[in-house]
């Protein structure tokens, strides 16, 4: 089946998982059209996304990433570039004719069906027997816990039921990728949570590739096996939740996954593949440094707050091989299990710092407190390097 | 105090109207019946002596009048929907910043009287009007080729009139289609075709039936495109009705044949929301 330009095109591309890729980008381009000008929606794009991963798609508002989806479900043709299913080419194939479904931000159930007639709408499509049809209408049922529900119309539920129709109407089909927008936006957060965790469920059940767009990093973080997070149209990170929490690849995914604390300086020296950045005699950043790092070289340096550790008073010795900066607290904010400081330090950057509320309650810092911030080599991370 | 002011409000906001109501429409009504009811002529007045017969006699003697009325109007409805379906759909799905424009254009001829409107169609469709004449004069038609005084205009005069009250209707219901269900279907593996068969036209069934509503029954009560546009092998209900009242003064007949008309056509309306399963129709067709 597969061309032979297309078997070239795979060997290219770093395919997750053995076999081909459940869906593959290739040389992706989305350009629209507004008041004649040409607007990019979605830059230059290669992606693959392995058999049966929970992929997740962050970013902003207006970042791409419902281009991207509803590329792969053929609402929207690339302005150029290829897509691929199960390593087919279905580049201009109408959404009717291809083998995935979406799960829709506002659901789109049809008004006018019942849940029963909703679930089986792609299936009597596709000419599946009516006694096939009403066995897997029951089946997904009962795995999204609708059971019952079968002549209810989606005004007579609740959102998180039709959330549920909405999961059910596409996975009945068992599309080779389930597409979902947004899906959870809509609801409040404690069902959010819920849905969260059955989500994750229904997916180990089914098995089957779930491709997750969200502008919520702590919803992509909890959920996915990988996160592409996108800006302004294009794929800024691509990695584990893990991977890009750790390692952000930019000030942006930096900034937008959890908090980041950010400074930049110049090398002093590098020694050992660490790098010295020193603001003050005592004030310094170190980081694990690339090869191509040389003395002079401007970098920036991101820290996550609950890496760090706050002093008042000297800083212990042991932390002496790591980073050090003094700072003077400027806001103190209690959360229960950790306390937050916002500290002004000699690195001219303000550092946000979580500091757990383990057994050192009067170890509070105040307002207008002269303190040390210190944290570990590894900790400190180089953007984009 | 403040609750009991909130139960009256919604009645004080009815009563405008429910006077209006009671004193042109009720009345009139309760009149009318009376009238139906009574013997006698425009020189010696009318007395009411419970002559019921003037029913029986006035259905004999029109109705071949009364069925043509049902048959021109149940014939515009069906053109109409088939006109009024795709003008909406376009406006509805494509309009996009120019929704506006091409509603006032739809809604331009109102602007324009109901008569006047009807008699310029005359002036267009009459033998030697600027549609006809020049097909004669290349041959296309024949010199017995009419238009004018045939169901043809009749009807044709009919659609053109009520155009917009099909047009509106439908497009409303179509204007509010989440434009994601649509999505859904063709993501259900749903062509352009079965969507609008099981998506699209069943979410415009109640702008669908708003427009018969509104055109079925005044189409076939119509009295003025006839008389215009058509000939005696036209005459509609409603034009017997007119005569019946101002030419003839034969007011229990005009009377009867108006209930006639009217429960013929409250018969028929009730039907048709029966058959088409209406409650939820009816219920969203109120939204």
């Amino acid at each position: 089946m597969t061309t032979p330009q297309h078997s070239a095109v795979r060997a290219r591309s770093a395919a997750p998982a053995a076999g081909a890729p459940a869906i593959e980008f290739v040389g992706v381009n989305k350009n629209y059209l507004s008041h004649g000008e040409t607007v990019p929606a979605v830059k230059r794009t290669d992606l693959a996304i392995g058999q049966g991963e929970f992929f997740s798609l962050l970013g902003p508002s207006g970042c791409g990433k419902t281009t991207t989806m509803r590329m792969i479900a053929g609402f929207e043709e690339p302005t150029a570039g290829k897509v691929f299913l199960d390593g087919q080419d279905v580049t201009g194939v109408s959404a009717n004719k291809r083998d995935v479904n979406m799960v829709f931000q506002s659901y789109a159930l049809f008004p006018h069906l019942n849940t029963y007639q909703n679930v089986a709408f792609g299936l009597e499509r596709k000419k599946v027997a009516k006694s096939e049809i009403g066995r897997r209408v029951g089946e997904i049922l009962e795995i999204v816990s609708l059971t019952g529900m079968e002549k209810r119309s989606p005004k007579e539920m609740s959102g998180g039921q039709q959330q549920r129709v909405a999961l059910a109407r596409a996975l009945v089909n068992r599309p080779r990728a389930l597409l979902l927008d947004e899906p959870l936006g809509a609801l409040d957060l404690k069902l959010r949570q819920q849905m969260q965790i059955e989500l994750k469920r229904i997916q180990r059940e089914v098995g089957i590739t779930f491709v997750y767009v969200t502008h919520d990093q702590g919803e992509a973080l909890t959920m996915s096996d990988r996160i592409a997070v996108m800006n302004a149209g294009v794929i800024e990170q691509l990695g584990t939740p893990r991977e890009i929490y750790e390692r952000p690849a930019s000030r942006f995914v930096a900034g937008f996954i959890g908090t980041s604390n950010i400074v930049d300086g110049h090398v002093d020296r590098v020694e050992g593949g660490l790098a010295l950045l020193s603001y003050t005699a005592q004030d310094r950043v170190v980081v694990p440094a690339a090869q191509s790092v040389r003395q002079g070289d401007k970098l920036e340096v991101s820290i996550r707050p609950e890496k760090i550790d706050l002093h008042r008073g000297v800083p212990p010795v042991q932390a002496t091989g790591g980073s050090v900066l003094s700072g003077t607290v400027t806001e103190v904010v209690y959360h229960g299990t950790s306390t937050n400081y916002t500290v002004a330090t000699a690195a001219g950057a303000d550092f946000t710092v979580f500091d757990q509320n383990a057994s050192n309650a009067d170890d509070l810092a105040d307002r207008g407190d002269r303190v040390y911030l210190t944290w570990a080599p590894q900790h400190s991370y180089m953007i984009g390097d | 105090m403040n609750r009991a002011k909130q139960k009256i409000a919604p009645y004080l906001l009815v009563l405008p109207g429910g006077i209006w109501l009671l004193i042109f429409f009720a009345v009139p009504m309760i009149a009318m019946l009376s009238l139906s009811l009574q013997e006698g002529d425009i020189v010696h007045g009318y007395r009411f002596t419970g002559h019921w017969q003037t029913y029986t006699e006035a259905i004999s003697a029109y109705q071949t009048q009364i069925y043509r009325s049902l048959i021109y109007g149940a014939i515009t409805t069906v053109v109409l929907i088939a006109l009024a379906f795709p003008v909406a759909y376009f406006i509805a799905f494509y309009g996009g910043r120019k929704k506006g424009s091409y509603l006032f254009l739809v809604l331009l001829p109102f602007f324009v009287s109901f008569v006047l409107r009807t008699i310029s169609w005359r002036q267009i469709l009459t033998d030697e009007g600027p549609l006809l004449s020049p097909l004669r004069d290349a041959g296309v038609i024949g010199q017995s080729f009419h238009i004018l005084g045939t169901p043809f205009a009749v009807i044709g005069g009919l659609v053109y009139n009520f155009l917009p009250f099909m047009v509106l209707p439908i497009y409303v219901a179509l204007e509010r289609i989440d434009p994601r269900v649509v999505e859904a279907a063709r993501d259900l593996y749903a062509n352009p075709a079965t969507t609008f068969r099981r998506v699209i036209f069943p979410l415009a069934l109640p702008g669908v039936f708003a427009g018969v509503l509104m055109t079925f029954v005044p189409a076939s009560s119509d009295f003025v495109n006839s008389e215009v546009l058509g000939s005696s092998d036209t005459t509609m209900i409603g034009q017997v009705i007119q005569a019946q009242f101002l030419d003839n003064s034969d007011y229990p007949t005009a009377s009867a044949l108006s209930f006639v008309l009217m429960l013929v056509l409250l018969i028929g309306v009730f039907t048709y929301a029966r058959i088409l399963g209406t409650e939820d129709v009816m219920k969203v067709a109120a939204r």
